[in-house]
């Protein structure tokens, strides 16, 4: 069996795995993450979204293999309760959740597209987070919520620099 | 006397008050009922028929069994106590006894160490089917007297009239429009899929952690089933990824318990997606056939009506469906003669019951579709025509009951036609109909707008004995005054348990406010459905509340401080039911009778962009005016607007089981579409709040109208911009573009 060699959450894990494993499946029933959660096993829904250094990238995806070397960071690892990620707060703040299934991998998504935009417009949150399903909201306080997220990041930013 | 202090809690009733679940939910720490785990616990897998309609000749578990890591197979013959369940009719089969009705029905059950093992002993379990017609046409199976019987006794399973007025002459009119309409099978497609965990308890008993709208008939269902009497059976609520309905029956519940029970070891059952679409009841697929008469300035004279909604292979909560389907038939509007008929089907198409709507929806597309029809014919505006017909309070619906509380139709109606119209298109080729595919330049697109009605019932109708339990306690925390609020009540998303606290701070004056995890160690609080909760136990929680202050009032009548007095008495714990106003059966061969107790109003326009030589619909924007009462959480209740006017797009636009020869050809995400952030346009919302005297603190049930009203607005803005009839809901491209 492949032997990986993954960081999770700033843990170093060294797993042996078979080479049909999926990521999430690591995740959630080797590693007990299961703050990252499965909703349709066919790549759409993105509830399953994590970081893959530095990417969003949907964890029932890829192989565990495929993640040999590399850095994820769940939503567990994003922040706790007492500091949570901005992101994190302007989804809690602006009632972007209801079930919160979809929530975990909305977060990481949006995260993602601040990277590449990080002042985005409303088309902009739509555009990049049309890989990401929600049943409950309309999306339209999630689209509110990444635009505070935005803001409050972007704030961070020029406090710390 | 003053009483406890009742300071106005910032995160009291009518504020914006956060979620308490919502930290957990945005930090992964929120167990879902698919994240429960215990070290000793195995997994249980289900074998389903692969046929809608077959005998059972053989099971052979042999094979299963033989295979290693493999703890149990069971089949019917393993059930121990009562084979049949079932919400309105005990008609379900816990595992197919001889026979299977429906494509998907369980068949056999597996526990093994692995879930994977689960499922390859699952596959070599041998099941000898004698495959044999299938009834699929829910038409025939209705009216054709030569149609097999699903069940034993014909196949409907409710027809129910509705006759008001009547006289000589009555079925005619100036005007006359009829059309047929059909509404496809649409699914609830929460996102966490069916799942829980049975442990079994050294009382012989069994405990379930388990997500589901209604932990009470959920234990009053399974108990008999595993032969145990209620108190052995004990259930919690694990935490809900969603539940629109689908959760309302059973799916995994009496089958982990078994497994559990056999093998003495905790088991977990999860359904993947496309089991999930084979695992719970869908909305009823319906054909309509209508006909409204009018004057020629466009005032109703008379509506026939005939719904069909088929049922699928078991009962569910189909009769039920019927009754609004009927009740409702006509929608908000006055007509002095009404003639429908509503039936509910058995066939061997998948099982139908809850979805949010339920039975509202399908008769709400047709009769709107219908308005828009007459307005047509008597050249009159869309607004107009609804708002010349409008229900207002004290008018009479069809089944007879007068509405007894505000119900300003006429002026939602106004109010959402003067909202702003959103711009023109911009021509940027993203925000074209087909959007990145970038599928045209602009040809060939019109814009189109459309409006929407909907009448939805509150509460459980029709002499259903409608109520919830609270328990609240006081008592001193580190020093402190604190609530904790017990009830049964299933938090599914839509933030009933911030209710809860709210009503609390508001009643009691006090801040800290802890609400229990939901279990059936406490009385029961109905189904989180029929946009229930916030008025049933919203009701039993402020009772309850009101039953403790009383108690604290007393407590303190020496002036004390009520952390003094709670310090001399100890905890403070009232119990309190409520019950809404009885509701009354429909009578049935007239379909009159105060069969509901509330009813809600919301009104949809939508403007769509539509690619008419692609069929494809770009939503632009959808307004909606809804009156809540009163509001208890302005941005909860925003969300359950956007929420439901995103499930009336999808119905409307892309959602459809799509079934040939009683099989299910799309039970994936993949080819089951729902909404996505780019379909769902931004939303204006106007909430108005007349209240309802006779619900707690004015309010009115606000989770399903949405969801009425914004499909047939989006049908009506496709139709404006195309021109065509599209008398079927979803549209599909080839509707629109291969129409010629």
């Amino acid at each position: 069996m492949p032997r990986i060699t993954v960081t999770v959450d700033g843990v170093r894990y060294e797993e042996e795995v078979e080479p049909r494993l999926l990521l999430v499946h690591l995740l959630r029933d080797r590693l007990g993450k299961t703050g990252t959660p499965v909703g349709c096993d066919t790549g759409n829904c993105g509830a399953c979204t994590v970081m893959l250094d530095g990417r969003s990238a949907k964890s029932c995806s890829v192989l565990a293999v495929q993640a040999d070397e590399c850095d994820v960071v769940t939503i567990e690892g994003l922040g706790r309760a007492a500091e949570l990620h901005p992101m994190q707060k302007a989804f809690h703040t602006e009632h972007a959740l209801q079930c919160g299934y979809c929530t975990p991998g909305m977060i990481m998504a949006a995260i993602d597209l601040l990277r590449d935009d990080p002042d985005p417009s409303d088309e902009a949150i739509r555009a990049g987070l049309e890989g990401n399903l929600c049943r409950c909201t309309g999306y339209c306080n999630i689209v509110r919520a990444v635009r505070r997220g935005a803001r409050e990041m972007s704030g961070e930013e020029v406090r710390t620099s | 006397m003053s009483g406890t202090e009742t300071r106005r809690s910032s995160r009291g009733v009518g504020e914006s008050a956060p979620r308490p679940d919502g930290t957990l939910k945005v930090t992964g720490e929120f167990a879902y009922s698919s994240d429960l785990y215990l070290a000793d616990m195995i997994w249980g897998v289900t074998l389903r028929s692969p046929h809608p309609s077959a005998w059972i000749r053989s099971i052979d578990i042999g094979p299963a069994l033989a295979m290693p890591g493999v703890f149990a197979v069971l089949t019917h013959e393993d059930v121990p106590g009562e084979k049949f369940y079932g919400l309105e009719r005990r008609d379900q089969p816990v595992l197919a006894v001889d026979q299977v009705r429906y494509q998907g029905e369980p068949v056999a059950l597996v526990a093994a160490d692995h879930p994977e093992r689960a499922r390859r002993a699952a596959r070599a379990v041998v099941v000898d089917y004698e495959v044999r017609e299938a009834v699929t046409d829910p038409r025939r199976a209705a009216f054709d007297p030569d149609c097999p019987a699903v069940h034993g006794s014909g196949n409907v399973l409710r027809h129910q009239p509705v006759r008001v007025g009547l006289g000589p002459a009555a079925l005619e009119a100036p005007v006359v429009v009829t059309g047929e309409y059909e509404v496809g099978m649409q699914d609830q497609a929460f996102l966490g899929p069916e799942s829980g965990l049975a442990v079994p308890a050294e009382d012989g008993g069994v405990d379930l952690f388990v997500a589901t709208q209604w932990l009470h008939v959920d234990r009053d269902q399974i108990a008999p089933c595993l032969g145990l009497p209620a108190e052995k059976v004990r259930l919690t609520l694990a935490g809900v990824g969603g539940a629109f309905g689908a959760r309302e029956d059973l799916s995994m519940q009496v089958h982990a318990c078994m497994l559990a029970l056999r093998t003495g070891r905790p088991v977990k059952i999860v359904y993947g997606r496309e089991e999930s679409f084979f695992g719970h009841v869908h909305r009823h697929p319906a054909r309509m056939r209508y006909e409204h008469g009018a004057t020629r300035d466009g005032r109703l004279v008379y509506v026939r009506a005939e719904i069909l909604l088929d049922g699928g292979a078991y009962c569910s909560t189909s009769p039920a469906v019927v009754g609004n389907a009927a009740s409702l038939g006509v929608g908000p509007y006055v007509v002095p003669n009404v003639r429908v008929d509503a039936y509910g089907v058995y066939t061997n198409n998948p099982p139908c019951g809850a979805m949010r709507g339920f039975g509202a929806v399908q008769a709400c597309f047709a009769y709107e579709s219908q308005m828009d029809r007459l307005a047509a014919a008597c050249g009159l505006d869309p607004v107009e025509i609804r708002v010349r017909n409008a229900v207002s309070q004290g008018s009479r619906l069809a089944n007879g009951q007068v509405i007894d509380s505000p119900a300003p139709l006429a002026d939602m109606l106004r109010e959402l036609a003067a909202m702003p119209l959103p711009p023109e298109a911009s021509g940027g080729l993203l925000d074209m109909p087909g959007g990145v595919s970038q599928a045209t330049r602009g040809e060939g697109v019109r814009r189109g707008v459309g409006y929407g009605v909907g009448i939805k019932n509150i509460c459980f109708s029709e002499g259903f004995d409608d109520y919830s339990t609270a328990r609240v306690r006081v008592e001193l925390l580190g020093g402190e005054p604190h609530v904790l609020v017990h009830t049964a009540a299933a938090e599914v998303g839509q933030g009933l348990v911030t209710v809860q606290e709210q009503i609390a701070r508001t009643e009691l004056g006090i801040e800290r406010v802890t609400v229990a995890a939901a279990d059936t160690a406490v009385g029961s609080a109905g189904s989180s459905s029929a946009s229930r909760q916030s008025y049933v136990t919203g009701g039993a929680v402020r009772a309850a509340c009101e039953a403790v202050r009383e108690r604290l009032d007393a407590l303190r009548a020496a002036g004390a401080t009520l952390a003094e007095a709670l310090e001399r008495s100890g905890p403070v714990e009232e119990t309190r039911v409520y019950r809404h106003r009885p509701t009354f059966p429909m009578d049935p061969v007239t379909g009159q009778g105060d069969s509901h107790t509330q009813l809600a109003l919301c009104v949809h326009r939508a403007v769509v962009d539509v690619d008419t030589e692609l069929g494809l619909v770009k939503v632009v924007e959808l307004a909606a005016v809804q009156d809540v009462g009163r509001i208890l959480n302005p941005v909860a209740l925003e969300g359950q607007i956007h929420g439901g006017s995103a499930q009336g797009l999808g119905l409307a636009l892309m959602e459809e089981v799509v079934v040939s020869d009683g099989r299910v050809r799309n039970p994936s995400f993949t080819d089951y579409l729902i909404p996505t952030v780019l379909d769902m346009p931004p939303m204006k919302v106007s909430i108005l709040e007349n209240p309802d005297p006779h619900a707690p603190y004015g309010l009115r049930g606000a989770g399903e109208p949405p969801t009425l009203s914004s499909t047939p607005a989006v049908a009506a803005a496709v139709r404006a911009a195309t021109g065509l009839e599209l008398p079927r809901v979803p549209i599909r491209p080839h509707d629109i573009a291969l129409s010629g």
